[in-house]
């Protein structure tokens, strides 16, 4: 697999996109492994960095999940190249201005990414669409099985998987749910939200992970805690927390409708008509007009079937994907006209909003 | 401490152990036989204690003073610097760093999630050796050369044990 390839076929999460995902778009777990007796990314010297790489790309692309998949290290990656991997969440932005000595191995179907000599040698992570800790879990448990025949892994009884931060010791793991919550956004209670979440030992980020904002009002969850507990023991909590924001983000819908429907059909069909005819759009802009969107295919404002396309427009607004499918010449002040362009031509065959249906409340 | 005391400069055992007067106070350094060597303390002439206790009072935390990993060569000053550790075993090394730290941090102190069954499989082969290491010294200091041979064939077995895993 090549990475031009990788970047011509949808993502994990750009694809099927059913109402089951209608409001946790996507899972992700990771795990943070480093190989015993050898010094973390951050101190190891540029040779020990290749040596241990190559270790690790061996035994990664020897496990079936990888096979056929993609293996490259990131001085072969160009910039545009490192941009969209990290749009794709398959990189982080740490990864993509890394030294030498650090690579990515990717599957064939994108669904999970190994960054290798990152902050710790190996990241694994797996992206499951929709709401699928567990399934997440299993698929992830039995990938780092199968490295542990090859690789000896760092462990120590009381303290678990040896990680470069303290921060993450013990399981190492990190889950995390990508949710849509235009709803709690549009009511202003996100902020409670964030407070009672981080009180449950959870924290919350935007669509980018650390620092970045929550446009589209798209909001990750994850546990901050690694140690003292097992990982099925963290998955019921996320679980339990994800599952109470779900039921926050629904009756915060039912609000809206009941107490103002027309204020809200407004902000739907005002963001369907911009991204019809609009012709200057900002990400940030793109991304809440395409949250309205996806929040109209929720209420049943528009059909089932256009869900998929607001993901995958969620990640093909981005400034990388744009430059990407633009090919070729590509001026900073022109993203703007592009993008709207873009989704000009992906709105003008849109189904047209019929706000009739979810007067029914049908969601 | 039930640590034998250790280099004040590296953090390998002291074999040397000086105590020097200096203007009433007392001064002890503990010292490994190389930095004993490089820092001239076998020729009284060309050494001074005072350079040496300059240099420990320079680490601003006495309590992980000059302690170094013994892997890696990673510092609590680093560990400052970067909010990282050197390499796996630094966890070892800097435990009293540590401990404090990780008060609530997380949920617990102890790991109770997933146990790497190979890590566990290599952990018991090396405690079998180190056991039999002891046992082999003990017995040719008694004298039991039966023993003594035994110990070293099963000591044998183990290690090629340990090297038939596939290496990393």
């Amino acid at each position: 697999m090549t990475i031009e390839s990788l970047i011509d076929t949808p993502s994990e999460l750009t694809d099927s996109a059913s109402s089951k995902s209608a409001i946790v778009l996507m899972t992700r777990i990771r795990l943070a492994r480093n190989i015993s007796g050898q010094p973390f990314p951050g101190w190891a010297k540029p040779a020990q960095r290749e040596k241990i790489m190559e270790a690790c790309r061996a035994a990664l692309m020897a496990t079936p999940a990888m096979k056929r998949g993609l293996a490259v290290s990131v001085g072969e990656l160009g910039e545009l190249e490192k941009r969209i991997l990290v749009e794709r969440h398959l990189i982080s932005r740490e990864l993509s201005g890394s030294k030498q000595g650090s690579g990515v191995v990717i599957s064939r179907d994108q669904a999970i990414s190994v960054m290798i000599n990152e902050e710790d040698h190996l990241r694994i992570q797996l992206m499951r669409a929709g709401f699928q800790l567990r399934k997440a879990w299993a698929a992830i448990d039995d990938l780092d099985s199968t490295l542990e025949e090859t690789l000896d892994f760092a462990f120590s009884p009381d303290l678990g998987y040896l990680t470069a931060c303290p921060t993450n010791l013990g399981t190492g793991m990190r889950a995390s749910a990508m949710m849509h919550l235009p709803a709690l956004v549009i009511a202003n209670q996100m902020e409670k939200v964030v407070r009672a979440v981080n009180q449950l030992g959870m924290v919350v980020r935007g669509l980018f992970g650390e620092g970045s904002d929550a446009s589209g009002s798209i909001f990750q969850i994850s546990n901050q805690t690694t140690l003292g507990e097992s990982e099925e023991e963290i998955l019921k909590r996320l679980s339990g927390v994800l599952q109470s924001i779900v039921e926050h983000e629904m009756n915060a819908r039912a609000r809206l409708l009941e107490a103002d429907s027309g204020k809200l059909f407004d902000k739907i069909g005002r963001a369907f008509g911009i991204l019809q005819n609009g012709h200057v759009l900002s990400s940030s802009e793109a991304m809440n007009l395409l949250s309205l969107i996806r929040l109209g295919v929720d209420l049943g404002v528009f059909p089932d079937s256009k869900r998929s396309v607001t993901d995958r427009l969620f990640i093909e607004a981005q400034p990388g994907h744009l430059q990407h499918a633009q090919k070729g010449e590509f001026e900073p002040g022109k993203r703007d006209l592009l993008r709207a362009e873009r989704l000009r031509s992906e709105f003008a065959n849109f189904a047209r909003p019929d706000f009739t249906l979810s007067a029914n409340g049908n969601n | 401490m039930a640590n034998p005391l250790k280099c004040d400069l590296c953090s390998k055992p002291a074999t040397v152990h000086l105590t020097q007067i200096l203007d009433n106070k007392v001064h002890k350094v503990d010292l490994c036989e190389e930095c004993a060597q490089a820092k001239g303390v076998t020729d009284p002439s060309g050494f001074s204690l005072a350079d040496l206790l300059l240099k420990a009072s320079l680490n601003p935390d006495p309590s992980s003073g000059g302690i170094r990993c013994e892997q890696c060569g990673f510092s609590p000053a680093d560990f400052k610097k970067q909010g990282r550790f050197g390499c796996p075993a630094c966890y070892g090394a800097f435990k009293g760093l540590l401990d404090p730290m990780l008060d609530g941090m997380h949920k617990g102190t102890v790991h109770s999630g997933k146990i790497p069954r190979r890590a566990l499989e290599r952990k018991s082969l090396y405690d079998k050796l180190t056991k039999l290491e002891g046992d082999l010294t003990e017995a040719i200091k008694a004298e039991r050369y039966e023993d003594a041979a035994r110990c070293r064939d099963e000591i044998n077995q183990v290690r090629q044990a340990v090297d038939q895993k596939p290496a990393r």
